[in-house]
């Protein structure tokens, strides 16, 4: 619920951002450097969509520990629900005023920012003093936060999706396993449903929860191989693999695996279901853990019943099994940063910082050194099971540019809703890729 | 006794095609107006014009438009289906709101503005959804709709009653008439208000004259009432209208649109392309075709009903 309410504040935001876009520009003006004199003040913006209690606590102490030690810096915090984020993001962003650090996920929409000269090429900082910035991340995962070989922000969480599930559910059902291939899926779902559980929630409302399952079954069928030729246009979004899993998406949804009313849902009711333990399981990334809980009746989660499991196999795919979907969290640098405000992404993305967060199990560290803070057994294993992955595939509605991942997101709840046809998906994807990937 | 009828003849004189009285006077009422033209011209046309220059690019809302598409966005749109859904659902709205939403107004506000005993305090309840703002309406229906009958208070009634719980914003079939639903509770209230203000000015005098000719209450509702409420009627069908036409808040919370654009909009729809697909040349044009929508309507509904008032006349 609390989605709705912030949706709310965001709108007070936007006035309280338009009234205060004058006074910003005049503080950072005087960058003249003078190092003797008491430094200037300087104010820095920070959005977030950190909503969860003790995940947004934590940020507040890192800020309130900076400008401690930093009295010249003030840094201003927004907090925004993911959802309204995106709308108010765009609305800045248009207008031409990034704030200085704003939650990314890297790929195409930040490409798209950066091409408009919207962000901050931050590539000097992390190469200075030999590249001691840049080399405590992990390669991969700053690589997803560069275009063009600059970078543009830099990451402080990488994971993957996959199933979590509710083991006492899945107990009543007789199921001993967690299922291992598609088929042994589409078995567990059948005996879920026959012991009366919904066996999967989801927040098709929200679209992108949906385009998950379809963009794995896709990673699973096709590999590699098959999503960069149609990113590369040698191939299409029209092969197999994509008609394939479009085909499979609706052989699961014949069979009515999830909750009531899933196609109005969000991912907000998603997550309470699975939080009180009114679903078996859910295609969701590194963060559903703390979302349950925060969700859920008691905000306790279901605790020691929480389970992962990898994306089942598809048998006769081409894709390996071991390869994952998912992407992670990062901030991008606002065009008018200052450069205050890459020290202090510095500061947050620091081993002692990066370890805090993974404690707290709302991170998996992407720093060296931050992977001593991890100590559920839950995200030991996510680690475990995308650092054995060896093709990793970015979030499709990140990968692709805004207009195509918008495309993929309403097409596939088409398929959901049984109102597109696997064929008409996979149509309307390619039709948009021709438009975008010149 | 000669003085009096020289005063109006004064003004006249002085004040005469091109004397330099009347040019003062227009210059007040110029200066006077000069605040609101040039908020008017800042806010309100010249959007109005760059939503037009912008509707003839492909151009993402960032940097400046450089490519140049004529009038292929108005082509696609017209050919896109989701916008015909969006156009559809508008004039469902529409249908239902005239013929639905604004007949029940009225015979609340008879109930409520007459004789109805405690006529004060419904007056206030009737009148309260409107009160509350359009996202904390929505807010609330989406509680009220939950599919879950152990939250959503319908569903609890249903299943209460013994029917089957519906999950009404998550079935193409029903989330239009939920919405509606949930528009009809939001603004029925306001136009219950004008047409009791309506009422309030039709003297009691004609219909007690009814009365005493021998009409019943329903020929009296129909044949003076209803005529007498004319022109509150028409300013009540030209709001419903335009409102339909531009409904958003309540429907974006509520369901985005969806599910699989079921609830679109022109305005939902117009805002996916705008803000949440980067295409704000595209989104641009759908506001041109929103535009003249409306503005056509208001110049057609303007011309047909312009026709004598009963209450001038009398």
């Amino acid at each position: 619920m609390s989605r709705k309410l912030y949706m709310l504040l965001s709108i007070l935001l936007v006035v309280a951002f338009a009234l205060s876009a004058c006074g910003a520009q005049a503080t950072q003006a005087p960058a003249a450097e003078e190092p003797a004199a008491p430094a200037e003040k300087v104010t820095i913006t920070w959005w977030h969509i950190s909503t969860a209690d003790d995940h947004k606590a934590e940020w507040q102490k890192e800020a309130d520990t900076y400008m401690a030690s930093h009295p010249n810096v003030n840094i201003e915090i927004t907090v925004l629900e993911n959802e309204a984020f995106k709308t108010k993001l765009t609305t800045v962003m248009q207008s031409g005023e990034p704030p200085d650090i704003f939650q990314s996920w890297g790929g195409g929409v930040m490409n798209e920012y950066a091409t408009a000269g919207l962000l901050r090429d931050i590539t000097p900082e992390l190469d200075a003093d030999g590249g001691a910035w840049r080399n405590t991340f992990a390669s991969g995962a700053l690589g997803v936060y560069a275009y063009k070989g600059q970078n543009y922000g830099v990451p402080w969480d990488m994971g993957m999706i996959g199933f979590w599930y509710n083991k006492e559910l899945f107990k009543q059902a007789g199921i001993d396993n967690p299922p291992a291939t598609w088929t042994e899926f589409l078995d567990d779902v059948k005996a879920l449903k026959a012991a009366g559980i919904t066996p999967i929630a989801l927040g098709e409302g929200d679209k992108w929860p949906g385009m998950h399952m379809w963009a794995y079954l896709v990673t699973r069928l096709g590999g590699q191989a098959n999503f960069e030729g149609a990113l590369l246009r040698t191939g299409s979004f029209t092969d197999e693999p994509f008609v394939q899993a479009g085909q499979m998406i609706q052989d699961l949804v014949a069979l009515e695996p999830f909750q009531e009313g899933f196609l109005g849902a969000t991912y907000g009711d998603e997550a309470t279901a699975m939080g009180n333990g009114k679903a078996a399981m859910e295609l969701m990334g590194q963060w559903a853990p703390a979302v349950e809980k925060d969700n859920s009746e008691d905000k306790q989660g279901i605790g020691d019943n929480l389970g992962f499991f990898p994306f089942p196999m598809v048998e006769g795919g081409k894709g390996d099994p071991a390869d994952a979907v998912g992407g992670g969290n990062g901030f991008a640098i606002g065009k008018n940063a200052p450069d205050e405000a890459i020290d202090f992404v510095k500061f947050l993305t620091s081993a002692e910082n990066q370890a805090t967060l993974a404690k707290l199990g709302v991170a998996i560290p992407v720093v060296k050194g931050g992977e001593v803070g991890l100590s559920d057994p839950l995200m030991i294993e996510l680690q475990k099971t995308f650092a054995a992955a060896k093709y990793f595939q970015l979030y499709y509605d990140q990968a692709l540019p805004p207009a195509m991942g918008s495309v993929i997101n309403d097409s596939t709840q088409g398929l959901f809703a049984g109102t597109l046809t696997p064929e008409q998906t996979a149509q309307a994807v390619e039709d948009s890729a021709q438009q975008e990937l010149k | 006794m000669q003085s009096l009828p020289a005063i109006p003849n004064i003004f006249k004189l002085k004040r005469g095609t091109g004397s330099p009285r009347r040019f003062q006077d227009n210059l007040v009422i110029f200066l006077f107006l000069l605040p609101a033209i040039v908020l008017f011209l800042l806010f309100v046309i010249y959007p109005i014009f760059q939503s037009i220059y912008y509707s003839l690019f492909n151009w993402k809302g960032f940097g400046p438009a450089v490519d140049f598409v004529g009038l292929d966005n108005f082509k696609n749109i017209l050919t896109d289906k989701v916008f015909l859904i969006a156009l559809r659902n508008g004039f469902l709205i529409i249908a239902l709101s005239l013929f639905v939403q604004l007949p029940l107004s009225l015979t609340l506000a008879i109930l409520v503005g007459r004789d109805l005993p405690g006529r004060v305090i419904f007056r206030t309840i009737f009148f309260l959804p409107y009160v509350l703002s359009e996202v904390i309406a929505a807010l609330m229906w989406l509680f009220i709709l939950n599919p879950d009958p152990e939250r959503g208070f319908v569903n609890a009634v249903i299943v209460f009653l013994g029917g089957n719980s519906q999950a009404w914003l998550g079935n193409t079939d029903l989330v239009l008439l939920a919405i509606f639903a949930a528009l009809t509770w939001k603004y029925f209230g306001y136009h219950m208000l004008l047409f009791m203000t309506g009422l309030q000015n039709i003297p009691a005098e004609i219909e007690e004259a009814g009365r005493i000719d021998g009409a019943n209450s329903i020929q009296n509702f129909f044949y003076i009432t209803l005529p007498l409420l004319g022109s509150t009627i028409r300013t009540s069908v030209y709001l419903s209208v335009l409102g339909s036409i531009q409904q958003f808040i309540l429907v974006w919370i509520m369901t985005k649109g969806g599910p699989v654009n079921a609830s679109e909009t022109m305005a939902t729809y117009m805002y996916r392309f705008g803000f949440v697909r980067f295409q704000l040349g595209y989104g641009s044009a759908v506001a041109i075709y929103m535009f003249l929508i409306c503005l056509i309507f208001s110049l057609i509904y303007q011309g047909l009903t312009r026709q004598p008032d009963y209450l001038t006349g009398l």
